[in-house]
């Protein structure tokens, strides 16, 4: 039990330190730690075109080094990240964002896990109360109990 | 009885989704550009880096717009079908040399033939950038109003060009007199 404890504890600090890659190719320099911490959000949250399940924090790809060097000159700019989250889907659609925004297209991606939980749920709450309803077991009839009383006889002398 | 069945058409249905989407490519992302106005940019000339290409030279009449390099093995396999469109005479083709060598890429068209109006020099590939470019061979299809009619990525092959390209090109060009 305790040992599941600690699996699980190490688990979450695995999850919850995803977002936050080590890999970085280039040294940069900001004005401050603030520009530093939007400039790695930014690279991991955007998706390199040529690895596809890469972030541009990730890619080794050239492409992903332009684009890098382009987040990092607009910060240096003080362009906010709005700014460069539309410079980028301007260019490269939604597609670059691993957080796609919710639009009509992207509803099922958005909906469809909770549907489907919901879904299941649904379907396993029905099925335990289905069974809750059903007859129990039927009784005994006078042979079977004879023949049950006759066996645990049998056990019991044995022991 | 067709409730014993209901999970076998989930499955069927389940198969047919997913078979439907190996049929897709992946890699091919849709580009909001299309419908919208091709980006501004000046661009010196591959061959007279004193002159410019600019965006304004490519309107008033139906262009292609070919992204390539000569480290770009798929652009190899187009070359000969840019020769031939030009050939042809159907369609003026710009090229945007992207991220490229001058001498190669000057090398490569003395070998193979240069199929290109004007080729501008995008040696840190911030214009492709501009168009949203994530691999070259790309080819954009602009009206006379500059407008992106449509982007193709990856080679130009004789199928492509019959099935897709020409009749784009055709349809933007208009019935001509």
């Amino acid at each position: 039990m305790r040992r599941a404890g600690v699996v699980l504890a190490a688990l979450l600090a695995l999850f919850c330190s995803a977002d936050a890659p080590a890999t970085t190719f280039e040294q940069r320099d900001f004005a401050d730690q603030g520009q530093e911490r939007r400039y790695r959000t930014l690279v991991a949250e955007l998706r390199c075109l040529v690895c596809q399940n890469q972030s541009l924090a990730e890619s080794e790809a050239e492409l992903a080094a332009d684009l890098r060097a382009q987040v990092y000159t607009m910060i240096r700019n003080g362009d906010d990240n709005q700014r460069i989250i539309e410079y980028m889907t301007a260019r490269y659609g939604d597609f670059v964002l691993y957080r796609p925004p919710l639009r009509i297209t992207t509803i099922a991606l958005w909906a469809g896990p909770a549907l489907l939980a919901a879904g299941g749920m649904f379907f396993l709450i029905v099925q335990v109360r289905k069974r809750r309803h059903m007859p129990a077991a039927a009784e005994l009839t006078e042979t079977e109990r004879a023949r049950l009383a006759a066996l645990l006889d049998n056990v019991e002398h044995s022991e | 009885m067709m409730r014993g069945l209901a999970p076998i058409f989930v499955f069927v249905g389940l198969v047919a989704l997913l078979a439907f989407g190996l049929t897709r490519d992946p890699r091919l992302v849709p580009s909001p550009l299309v419908g919208k106005p091709a980006p501004e940019f000046t661009l010196p000339l591959l061959h007279a880096p004193e002159q410019q290409l600019r965006m304004a030279d490519l309107r008033g009449r139906v262009t292609l717009l070919n992204v390539w390099a000569t480290w770009c093995s798929a652009c190899r396999l187009e070359h000969d079908m840019l020769v031939a469109i030009t050939n042809s005479g159907t369609v003026p083709i710009y090229g945007l040399d992207y991220k490229d060598n001058r001498d190669d890429a000057k090398r490569w068209l003395d070998q193979l033939g240069n199929p290109y109006t004007a080729v501008g020099f995008d040696g840190d590939g911030r214009v492709a950038i501009d168009f949203g470019v994530y691999g070259a061979p790309e080819t954009y299809v602009l009206g006379p109003d500059g407008l992106i009619a449509y982007k193709h990525i990856g080679p130009i092959t004789p199928e492509v060009w019959e099935r897709t390209l020409w009749p784009i090109v055709q349809q933007l060009q208009g019935p001509r007199g």
